[in-house]
């Protein structure tokens, strides 16, 4: 009988597969016969596709006519930044400094002063959208930072359609998070603090997407580290923790090292920080070089590398993602807001923003894209058999924002940031929702003693299943067209690496499917495993919880109605909407051939669904047999790949050590503090001989005065 | 200027520091808060020269010129110019804040110990304001005898092997220096006018041997690796006032005269010894941030983390271009607002636990948490984070240094690594992780403290959040000090590295 249920699962696996392929094929005859009007020359593509004209800022392309509505940036204006723009970020701010000073006193209350800014904040982004809608943009500068030399870098706000996109992310999903968390901290220490340093959070974030420049980037991306950091360590009395909220701080600090030099390449090159500056005149760097180490790059990719280094290490991509599983330390509200719906996709706004670098650079982007399809595969083969629900949705996580990656590598920023949006929605409430259980089950996290609890928690259970639906992509919900967006694009991709791409992203549509469905297959069905007293305790959250749970849910369904593909009738208003920054990739394939991508998307997740029913509610015992048939792959991917070890192991113990060993025993105290206390050592040495000589005896000096008189007598007449 | 404010300015505190020898020795209180209000009246004093300091001009203002010895052309004179204007006030505050934190730790002879901080406060203005090479000799070495008793005095158990490790290492240092004096008074014009010798030129052999003898006196000052070592001691045993004192001013003095003597005077050996330099700077950021991840007593690390931090102090100037040149003398500002108000968060911790260790500390937010969020901060301001001051120096160093030599940026940012790696990490064995029993109970901060620690923090976000204010002061003086080094062929010197970077 268990050979027989392996035996299906071996099979549908196979069929995932196959159902790939014959579309692979499908669609690549059809490529081949529907000559697109208009290619790119692959070699000049980079070069042709963004040729600037000597305007700054009038972008001219031949390549297709969404590309020539294309204005980048709106250029700098002098004038008053509109009150109501300044308020998005400040009032946060205001509020932050509001709570931390007077939390104390304010106790239980204080999540009033946050939870109405950042309402506030929300209908000024409303606003902010609705004037970007009807054409009107911002530019402008509001005092000078710093300046130094040639150096000058402003403080400035840029609102154009991707901020106001990222402005309506954050400010919901901050929003609901708030409130949420009015009933998940009740009763927590500091509690002000919580709150303090959600409105610190929401003004980082708010700072880094309505930046004009790359240092406000900068401020703000540093800004929502440290409120990670801080919010991490919320309980920082556990060690774990502690650590983790210095491991995520100090491995995005890796990632920095890395976006700070593309910083000052970027001022090099371009003689400014300011995004219109810059994307103005990307054409100024095409052919040129940058020498490093005796090594030579082209300019604009290791421009585009150095930025990616900071987008990975935010993005949580590899080698950089081992913070975010950690992360989890932190509350849960935390975990929706900042790690899973808005900090973490700060690296895809910044390769999203800085599209006209990438583009010049296919090599970068091939790495963009190579980076989130190894990111994507490897994330949810880790979330297959991770049992701490934070954990699973965690690598889920990383996983989906690998894909958001492959749709910026590809090319098609529109949709990476289109995913970006509705995962925001169902990422957020599967977080939430695990929060709300975690909340039932008095802070018991292991999927190991849940189970059953659809009966105890029935909108936990419907928002949850809403959501696991949506991430795996289900026909009609948010992930489904966002993720269809993306494996579309990438298989339509001029992008070398594109085709394969869209073949991982397919089969990792399929595992997260399952891994998703595990979950909540675990979680709600079945037979409760925990212990009787958390079972007598069981019961669904407040409503100032489930009623943000509800609300999210409706984004997760309906958040991906506004990019419909002209495939399904739709007018893709997203893609359209964001065109005039992000560009819009030509569509090379035929209708034809999207169909069958979307129908291979589609079975994949249909695959994972029924597969994990199959093996979690039909023969429940597969999983464990499983384990035991390939003890060797389950404990690799039990313990991730062993990647934390391979760094502390390979990194960090012997920097330690050579610290230790090396630098403080040898160098310091060895060899400098020996020579500098030798010095004096050896002259006291020296004197303590020649102090002999004055021995007080008479005769001695008068031998002494002798026999130097001597001395000089005899050297006198010598000479 | 008819008012002589910069003698006052140096004499006022010595005057007031001996004026406290009136009061009766038992009366502490009174000694005390006598001490305090000399140097506030000493801060008011100096407040002129931030408000009317003429940004506009790179000449010396506020001067002073008097013949002192005339046979040797040895005068009194002084001024203050963009790059000196800004260490005068922060010696004063400095002072005032080192008053308040050696309030109730400072137990037996409180008269001595305030008159010599007093007296350090004027001899210190006096360095940064002395015009004449001699006068500046006098200052320097003058500054060693107060500081030798701060730590001698007043420090740790093994003060003595450390005041003596002080002394020795920094009279070797000036020793030479004298030397180099001589040499230049005989070889540039029988003058000991600063401002004199820079317009003349030496030959390049003798320029590279001035170097070496000043470099001897600045560099173990600094302190630049390899010879710090005297640093980590000094700091563990000096008290909190000595500490504080020591890492805002005293070290900046060796930073500050490479940029007064060095750079104008020598500027042939400035330009060779451009590499030598920035490579020394760069094993003493890479160096003194590994070598705290090592470390086991609060103080010590933030010593070690001094070195690093003025690794990019010395790197910025060394990179010659405005910008490096402007974020090393803002990151010395940084450095001590930043590691002068570690330096005091230390000293009121170590009041309440009399203790270094590291591992005697945990879980102190929770018992301090007033204190725990200052010192938070001053944390992230001295890893750099934006928007705090550290950052600003730091970026600016780093960029100036990236246009003239990419792979010395590459390196010295690693130190933006490490920097975060060792600095969270003590703040974690410090204010995280489970309460130890050490900590339990420790009074909160009182008001004393918190009002020593707020003229910090307004620094911290001041510099951070507007370095104009500060950067303001340095446009001209900058300019002109590179012109002194650069020449006109220095520009050209200039735009070419950044086209090497660029092609």
């Amino acid at each position: 009988m268990r050979t027989r249920a392996l035996n299906i699962i071996f099979l549908v696996l196979t069929l995932t597969g196959f159902c790939c392929l014959p579309t692979a094929a499908l669609s690549a005859h059809e490529q081949a016969t529907h000559t697109p009007a208009i290619t790119v020359d692959a070699e000049h593509g980079g070069a042709a596709l963004h040729a600037h004209s000597e305007e700054a800022g009038q972008h001219t392309s031949a390549t297709s006519h969404e590309e020539n509505m294309r204005q980048i940036v709106a250029p700098i204006e002098n004038g008053s930044i509109p009150g109501y723009l300044l308020l998005i970020p400040f009032l946060p701010l205001a509020s932050f400094i509001f709570t931390l000073l007077l939390g104390k006193r304010l106790g239980v209350r204080s999540h009033w002063v946050p939870i109405i800014t950042v309402l506030i904040s929300f209908s000024c982004a409303l606003k902010a959208f609705f004037e970007v809608k009807s054409g009107h943009y911002i530019n402008q500068d509001l005092y000078t930072w710093i300046s130094s030399g040639n150096t000058r870098v402003a403080v400035g706000f840029l609102l154009d359609q991707l901020t106001s996109v990222m402005l309506i992310v954050v400010t919901t999903i901050s929003a609901l998070v708030h409130i949420y968390s009015v009933g998940y901290m009740k009763g927590e220490d500091g509690y002000y603090r919580f709150f303090s340093y959600l409105s610190l959070f929401t003004f980082s974030m708010l700072m880094l997407v309505l930046g004009n420049n790359f240092m406000q980037l900068f401020f703000g991306w540093e800004a929502v580290g440290l409120s990670s950091y801080l919010l991490i360590g919320f309980y920082y009395e556990k060690v774990s923790a502690a650590d983790a909220g210095r491991k995520a701080f100090l491995v995005n600090r890796i990632g920095d090292f890395g976006f700070i030099l593309g910083l000052f390449l970027v001022f090099v090159n371009f003689g400014s920080l300011h995004y219109y500056d810059v994307f103005s005149q990307t054409g100024q760097i095409v052919g040129q070089t940058f020498s490093i180490f005796g090594m030579t790059f082209d300019m604009p990719t290791a421009i585009c590398l150095l930025l990616l280094c900071g987008a990975i290490g935010k993005s949580a991509q590899i080698p950089l993602h081992v913070w975010l599983p950690d992360a989890m330390e932190g509350p849960t509200p935390v975990s929706a807001l900042i790690h899973a719906a808005t900090m973490v996709t700060a690296g895809v706004f910044l390769v999203a923003r800085c599209n006209p670098l990438f583009e010049l650079s296919h090599y970068a982007l091939n790495v963009v894209t190579l980076i989130g399809v190894v990111t994507c595969l490897f994330a949810a083969t880790i979330a297959l058999v991770q049992t701490d629900i934070k954990r699973v949705v965690a690598y889920s996580t990383v996983s989906q924002l690998a894909y958001m990656f492959i749709g910026c590598g590809v090319g098609a920023y529109s949709a990476g940031i289109f995913h970006l949006f509705t995962h925001a929605f169902f990422k957020a409430l599967l977080f939430l929702g695990c929060g709300s259980i975690i909340l039932g089950m008095h802070h018991e996290q292991e999927v190991k003693f849940m189970g059953g609890l659809k009966r105890y928690m029935p909108i936990t259970y419907w928002t949850f299943l809403l959501a696991s639906l949506s991430i795996s992509g289900v026909p009609g919900l948010a992930g489904f067209f966002s993720k269809d967006e993306i494996l579309t694009m990438a298989f339509n991709s001029e992008i070398g690496t594109g085709k394969f791409a869209w073949f991982i992203g397919t089969f990792v549509a399929f595992l997260t499917a399952f891994y998703s469905f595990r979950l909540f297959f675990l979680i709600f069905h079945g037979e409760f495993r925990g212990t009787a007293k958390q079972k007598a305790h069981l019961k669904e959250s407040s409503p100032v919880v489930t009623i943000p749970l509800l609300l999210l849910a409706v984004g997760a369904v309906c958040a991906g109605w506004f990019g419909i593909p002209a495939l399904l009738g739709g007018h893709n208003y997203w893609a359209h909407f964001l065109a005039p920054v992000l560009g819009h990739p030509h569509m090379n394939i035929s209708t034809y051939a999207e169909s069958m991508l979307m129908g291979s998307s589609v079975l994949a997740g249909g695959c994972g669904i029924l597969l994990a029913f199959y093996m979690y509610i039909t023969k429940p015992e597969i999983p464990a047999v499983l384990a035991e048939r390939f003890p060797k792959v389950y404990r690799l991917l039990l313990n991730k790949y062993y990647i934390d070890e391979i760094y502390i192991g390979g990194i960090v113990e012997p920097t330690l050590s050579f610290s230790r060993r090396i630098l403080l025993k040898i160098v310091d105290i060895g060899i400098i503090e020996n020579i500098v206390n030798g010095i004096p050592r050896g002259i006291g040495n020296f004197s303590n001989k020649i102090r002999k000589l004055q021995d007080g005896q008479v005769s001695h000096y008068l031998a002494w005065m002798g026999g130097s008189a001597l001395f000089i007598f005899v050297y006198l007449f010598t000479k | 200027m008819s008012v002589p404010l910069l003698s006052a300015l140096i004499f006022f505190p010595i005057i007031g520091g001996f004026s406290l020898l009136i009061v009766k020795r038992e009366d502490v209180q009174a000694i005390k808060t006598m001490a305090l209000i000399i140097s506030l009246i000493e801060f008011v004093l100096a407040l002129p020269l931030f408000f009317m300091f003429d940004k506009t001009t790179y000449l010396m203002q506020f001067t002073e010129h008097h013949a002192w010895i005339p046979a040797f052309n040895i005068s009194y004179s002084l001024g203050v110019d963009g790059i000196s204007v800004l260490f005068i006030l922060l010696s004063a505050l400095i002072t005032v804040l080192s008053i308040l934190v050696s309030w109730e730790s400072i137990q037996t002879k409180v008269l001595e110990f305030f008159l010599s901080v007093l007296v350090l406060e004027g001899v210190m203005i006096g360095v940064f304001c002395a015009l004449d090479l001699f006068l500046f000799y006098i200052f320097w070495e003058a500054m060693l005898i107060p500081m030798f008793l701060i730590i001698g005095v007043w420090g740790g158990p093994n003060r003595l092997y450390a005041t003596i490790k002080f002394f020795l290492y920094t009279l070797v240092g000036s020793l030479l220096m004298l030397i180099g004096m001589i040499t230049l008074y005989m070889n540039g014009g029988h003058t000991f006018d600063i401002l004199k010798l820079a317009e003349h030129t030496y030959s390049f052999r003798l320029q590279m041997i001035l170097f070496l003898a000043f470099f001897a006196a600045f560099a173990v000052k600094v302190p630049m690796w390899p010879v710090h070592t005297w640093l980590p001691d000094a700091h563990t045993e000096a008290p909190a006032a000595g500490s504080v004192i020591l890492a805002a001013i005293l070290i900046k003095m060796g930073a500050y005269g490479f940029l007064r003597f060095s750079m104008p005077i020598l500027p042939d050996a400035t330009q060779a010894m451009m590499i030598p330099m920035i490579v020394l700077s760069l094993i003493g950021i890479v160096y003194g941030a590994i070598i705290c991840l090592a470390q086991s007593d609060l103080k010590r690390l933030i010593a070690y983390s001094s070195v690093s931090h003025m690794g990019f102090v010395t790197l910025g100037m060394y990179a010659l271009n405005t910008q490096s040149v402007e974020g090393s003398i803002l990151q010395m500002i940084n450095h001590g607002v930043v590691t002068g108000a570690l330096f005091l968060c230390i000293g009121m911790v170590y009041e309440r636990t009399h203790t270094r260790v590291i591992a005697d500390y945990g879980g102190l937010a929770t018992t301090m948490p007033v204190f725990g969020g200052f010192f938070l901060l001053f944390t992230l301001a001295a890893v750099g984070l934006p928007a705090t001051n550290g950052f600003i120096g730091e970026f600016l160093i780093l960029l100036g240094s990236f246009i003239a030599l990419p792979w010395a940026a590459f390196f010295a940012a690693t130190g933006l690594i490490l920097g975060a790696w060792y600095m969270l990490w003590l703040y974690q064995r410090v204010f995280f992780n489970p309460v130890n029993d050490k900590v339990i109970g420790l009074p909160e901060l009182n008001v004393r403290e918190i009002v020593t620690l707020l003229p910090m923090v307004v620094l911290v976000f001041w510099i951070g959040l507007y370095p104009d204010a500060m950067l303001s002061f340095m446009h001209e003086s900058v300019a002109h000090l590179l012109q002194q080094v650069n020449g006109t062929a220095g520009v050209e010197h200039v735009k070419q590295v950044t086209s090497i970077v660029l092609h």
